[in-house]
Order: structure tokens, then C-alpha cells, then sequence
């Protein structure tokens, strides 16, 4: 009971952070904000009272730079869970939301409607994106269950798949844009939450709640694989039924954040291992952990990609990168075998 | 009643691995199962988990089939220990315990007494209590080993299935856990390669050779000089002068490999 409690209040306080966090984020910028105008801009907007800021400012706190708080946010906590999902998942410690080729798919989409104008104009970006991912998706699970559903095939299948579609990125970009598209798809390939607004953000987080909710459904289940799939088998466990359910998961949340903020890298990858290092390997206190900090860190690094460099902006993908590297580096130190748990 | 295979028949890229094979371990007893590699140990205990299903025949337990059983179910009776287990997660021996009560806790319902109740007595009975917030990372072959039986245990089963679980274990530890094993009052099928720890710990014994059953018994009846040739290829002399007068097995060399259909039928009675 006790322990229950702690972990209540610990997460209490990392939403808190979280909270703290996104409406800092707001404050930061070219055009001088202060929390008090972010808070009176969301009261006014709520209906709870009124704003005395200019209308610009209030715009620019509700349609710029709070959406792309919260969609930094949604990102960063789908692309955490989906990693460490991932790496439970197909046992492999390098796995992230990207090994199954959905990223490269979505690129391919979305540079064929950019260069190409597939769709005649019907379709968006992130339409095609995720048309895209959806096609690489279902070529590696097509692949993957040929071959057995292994989580070695699952593992090469996703490479074969991203390899593929990155050489149509390639070969229709080389191919068919100029300069400026080329530079546009490139930016749009590192990942960058600039174009963020609202319909973004709700579609986002409600695939992200629902994903959650499936994955957190499944967190015992995901134990089990520690040891494998037999072993998972022989704890009771419908491997075959799992596999399938979490893939489709991850795979929708992925693609869905991938179509509508482009590949950022990194942060499935490592936020991971690094929320492993704190919270244990139980996945019912992994996965909510992966979902604050991964949250947390995109917002803070998407803070920084759009005022390091000011005016011009460096991809998020770029940034968490640079940043990232020597955290996880430091993380991996702590937590060598032997040493034990960092706790 | 309780597990029980009739007539399993299992292929895997177009060869038998087992062919026609029952099974009715006794009730608390400890069941071996010997034969050469590839004779179909290990895709026996896999059908008797429930992993596999069998081509041909029926797994049951408690007289109903394992296919119309949710995998749950099973898991809550029957517990497997594999030949070597291994993570890179990083647990604890008190985390990779609790597994063992995964298939008894609902997805969104917090652990129970009876949980953590479960992993004590498994942890204790395997003499692990003071390990319980040991790293799995930092055990021996036969810790791990252990830890693997104690979350066995944790399951609460009834029927405990163990393929080749002293592979990679030093002698003492071999005895140790066969012994261990041995003294739950668990009814037990272990597949097993050292036919002198099969005498001394197995209450009956099943012989495999090529996915069929060539002998089945006591250890004193089964283990003989013919068996050992026809289903080995090696000289062997067995005398009963083992714990408590059971078989003692000593290597004397290798014969001349038999036809493919294994001339000697000697011992098919055995059967």
C-alpha cells in the first residue's frame, strides 16, 4: 500500500513536471511571452475569464506555440512507448518505433505527393505519409509471418522494408524535385513539429491514449517475454495473438505521429533503456514512465531546435540527437551489468 | 487424472519426431525421459506444455483436450523449465520469481497476498530467500537454473515439465537440482541425457529412440546392457550398485552404427 502510494505521488509530480514543462516551452520564443499571458490566453480561451493580451499574442500562444508544445509532447510519449513496446517485444535492446520500416514508408508517401502531386491535391502530407507507412507496415508483417513471425524475421523484414522505401525516397527525390522541394523533404524527413495545430494535436493524442491503453492492457504480457517466447508461451501467454495486436498498435501510433511530424529519431530508441534505468523492467511502471519523460525531453528539445539557431530552425530530429547521445551514453555508464540498478 | 498424452505424432520439415508416443506420468512422480539427441525429448515436453500441438494424437489434461483449454488454464497447471533460460532484461531473482504469476493476474488488477505469498514459498523452497534482490546477470549456471524451478513454482502448478535442466550445470549442481526436483510433490517429466542421474532420481523412466518409445518402466528394468547398445550404440555395464541398489551406468565404448530401422527389435517388448 504504501509503495502504491509513492508511486502515485511520483507520478503526480512527473505530470506536474510535464505540465510545467510545455507551459514553459510556451514562454520561450521570439515574441515575449510570460506565464501569466499563457495562463490568462488558456483561461480566456476556456471561457473562464478574460485575456488582456494583444490578439496577435494571444494567437500566437494559442494557434503557434501551444500546439506545438502539446504535440512535442504527444510525440515524445508515443515514440518512447512505442520503443520500449518494441524492444520488449522482438527482445532486442536497438529495436525502436522505426524497425518496422513504418518511418521510411511515411517518407515515401509523403515525398510521392510532394514531388510527384500524387492525389491530384486531395491527399495532404501526412495523408500520403501514412498511406505510405500503412503499405511498409503491412509488407513487413506480410514478410514477417511468411517467414515465420520470429522476432528475428519480424527484425529483418522491418530492415528489408527500410531499405526498400528509402531508396524510392531517394530515387523520387533524385529524380523529380528541385532544390527548394528537396530541401523541404529533407526537413520534412529529419522531423519537425513546425507545422503543428490543433487537429494535430487531438488526432494525435487520441491514437496515443487509445495505444496506451493497449499497450498498459498488455503490460504483464510483455514480462513474460523477458525470457522469451516459449517461455512466454508456457506462462500463458498467446504469443502469436500478442505479436500481432502490439505491432498494429505501435505500428498506428507511429504512423500516425511519423505522418504529422516526420521521423524524429532518437527518442524511441533511448527514452527507453533510460526510463528502464529508473523505473525497473515491470512494463504496468515502464511504459507510463516512457510516456512522461519521452514527453518532457521533445518538448524541451523542440524548444531548442526553434531558438538555438534563431531566426532559422534546426529539425527536432537533429537536436534530440545531439543531445541525446551523450545522456544515453552517460545512462548506459551508470547502469553497467554488475554495478546494478540505478535506483 | 491429470496430464497425459495418447498417441502424439509431431513432424517438423517432412521427418517424424515423434511417432504414436503415450504418456501417463504418475501422479507425484518423477517421470524421465531419455533417449539420443533427436529422438524427440524436447518436442514431447513441448506438447505436454501446450507450446506445440500434436499432428496426430491428443495432449489432455485432466481428460480434456490441451486445444480446447485457454493457454491461462494451462499455465496455472502445468510449468516448464527450460534447458537454459537467459535475458538481457534486467531483473532480480525476486522479479523473474513473479513472473510465475503472470498467467494468475488479470491485466489491470494489482498483485494480490496470494502472489507475493506464492513467490516466498517458491523462494524458500528452492533456498533462494536471501538471493530474492540478487541480479540474474550475476548468477551461476545453476542459480539460474534454480531461480527458473523457483518461478515454476510461483505458478503453483501441478504438473512440472523440465527439458534437459542440468545441460549446462556442474555435477553438483546437477544433483542438486534433480534432487530438488525429486522431492516436490509435483508430478514431474524431465528429459534427461545422463542416464546415471535418470537411475537415481526418476521414479519411472520413458525411452525414445528415432520419435518412438522403446522401453518404458522402473529404472532397474529399463536401463540394461541391450537397451544401452540398441538405443545409444555404446557398451555399457550396468550393475545395481547405485543409492539405494538403483542402476549404475559405466561407459565401456562406442559400437558400429545400425541400419536405418535399427535391427535389433529385442527390446521392443520393453514397449
Amino acid at each position: 500500500m504504501r509503495a502504491a502510494a509513492r508511486d502515485g505521488l511520483l507520478w503526480a509530480a512527473g505530470l506536474a513536471v510535464l505540465c510545467a514543462s510545455v507551459a514553459a516551452a510556451v514562454t520561450i520564443g521570439p515574441a515575449a511571452i510570460g506565464v501569466g499571458d499563457v495562463w490568462s490566453t488558456l483561461a480566456s480561451r476556456l471561457g473562464w475569464g478574460t485575456s488582456d493580451l494583444t490578439v496577435l499574442r494571444g494567437e500566437i500562444v494559442w494557434n503557434l506555440r501551444l500546439p506545438r508544445a502539446l504535440l512535442a509532447a504527444v510525440c515524445g510519449a508515443g515514440l518512447a512507448v512505442c520503443g520500449a513496446v518494441m524492444q520488449s517485444l522482438l527482445r532486442n535492446p536497438l529495436a525502436d518505433p522505426f524497425v518496422l520500416g513504418v518511418s521510411s514508408g511515411a517518407s515515401t508517401g509523403a515525398v510521392v505527393v510532394v514531388v510527384l502531386g500524387a492525389g491530384g491535391g486531395a491527399l495532404s502530407i501526412s495523408g500520403g505519409a501514412f498511406l505510405g507507412a500503412v503499405c511498409s507496415f503491412a509488407l513487413v508483417l506480410l514478410l514477417s509471418h511468411t517467414l515465420g513471425g520470429a522476432p528475428d524475421r519480424v527484425v529483418l523484414s522491418g530492415v528489408a522494408a527500410m531499405q526498400l522505401f528509402s531508396a524510392l525516397t531517394s530515387f523520387v527525390v533524385m529524380t523529380g524535385a528541385d532544390a527548394e522541394t528537396t530541401r523541404g523533404v529533407l526537413f520534412w524527413l529529419l522531423g519537425s513539429l513546425g507545422g503543428a495545430d490543433w487537429t494535430d494535436v487531438w488526432l494525435c493524442l487520441a491514437v496515443l491514449l487509445a495505444v496506451l491503453v493497449v499497450c498498459l492492457g498488455h503490460g504483464r504480457t510483455l514480462d513474460a517475454f523477458a525470457f522469451g517466447q516459449d517461455a512466454a508461451a508456457s506462462l500463458g501467454v498467446s504469443v502469436a495473438r500478442t505479436r500481432l495486436i502490439l505491432l498494429c498498435a505501435t505500428a498506428l501510433l507511429t504512423g500516425a505521429l511519423v505522418s504529422t511530424a516526420g521521423a524524429i529519431g532518437f527518442v524511441g530508441l533511448v527514452l527507453p533503456h533510460a526510463a528502464r534505468a529508473l523505473t525497473g523492467p515491470g512494463h504496468g511502471r515502464l511504459l507510463p514512465a516512457c510516456a512522461l519523460a519521452g514527453a518532457v525531453f521533445l518538448v524541451w528539445a523542440d524548444t531548442l531546435a526553434r531558438t538555438a539557431l534563431d531566426p532559422q530552425e534546426v529539425p527536432v530530429g537533429v537536436v534530440t540527437s545531439l543531445i541525446g547521445v551523450p545522456a544515453f551514453v552517460l545512462v548506459l555508464f551508470r547502469t553497467r551489468r554488475g554495478v546494478g540498478r540505478a535506483s | 487424472m491429470t496430464l497425459r498424452a495418447e498417441g502424439v505424432s509431431r513432424s517438423a520439415g517432412g521427418r517424424l519426431i515423434l511417432d504414436g508416443v503415450d504418456l501417463t506420468p504418475r501422479r507425484g512422480g518423477t517421470t524421465g525421459v531419455l533417449g539420443p539427441n533427436g529422438s524427440g525429448k524436447s518436442t514431447l515436453l513441448r506438447l505436454l506444455a501446450g507450446v506445440l500441438s500434436p499432428a496426430r494424437g491428443v495432449v489432455t489434461l485432466d481428460g480434456c483436450p490441451m486445444g480446447e483449454l485457454r493457454r491461462r488454464a494451462v499455465a496455472k497447471r502445468v510449468a516448464v523449465v527450460e534447458q537454459q533460460a537467459d535475458t538481457q532484461v534486467e531483473l532480480t531473482v525476486a522479479d523473474v520469481v513473479r513472473l510465475g504469476r503472470v498467467p494468475h493476474r488479470s491485466a489491470w488488477r494489482p498483485g494480490s497476498p496470494e502472489d507475493e505469498e506464492a513467490v516466498a514459498t517458491a523462494l524458500e523452497r528452492t533456498g533462494l530467500t536471501g538471493h530474492a534482490e540478487r541480479s540474474w546477470h550475476t548468477l551461476s549456471g545453476g542459480e539460474r537454473q534454480r531461480v527458473q524451478v523457483a518461478r515454476a513454482l510461483a505458478q503453483r502448478p501441478r504438473e512440472l515439465l523440465l527439458d534437459e535442466p542440468t545441460n549446462h550445470l556442474d555435477i553438483q549442481h546437477q544433483l542438486d537440482l534433480l534432487a530438488l526436483v525429486a522431492a516436490l510433490p509435483l508430478t514431474a517429466v524431465v528429459a534427461l541425457h545422463d542416464l546415471n542421474l535418470a537411475a537415481m532420481y526418476c521414479d519411472d523412466l520413458l525411452v525414445l529412440r528415432r520419435g518412438r518409445v522403446v522401453a518404458r518402466g522402473a529404472p532397474a528394468d529399463v536401463l540394461t546392457e541391450e537397451l544401452i547398445a540398441h538405443v545409444y550404440r555404446v557398451r555399457a555395464d550396468v550393475t545395481p550398485s547405485g543409492p539405494g541398489g538403483r542402476p549404475h551406468i559405466r561407459f565401456l565404448g562406442t559400437l558400429p552404427p545400425s541400419g536405418p530401422e535399427g535391427a535389433p527389435a529385442s527390446h521392443e517388448h520393453l514397449a
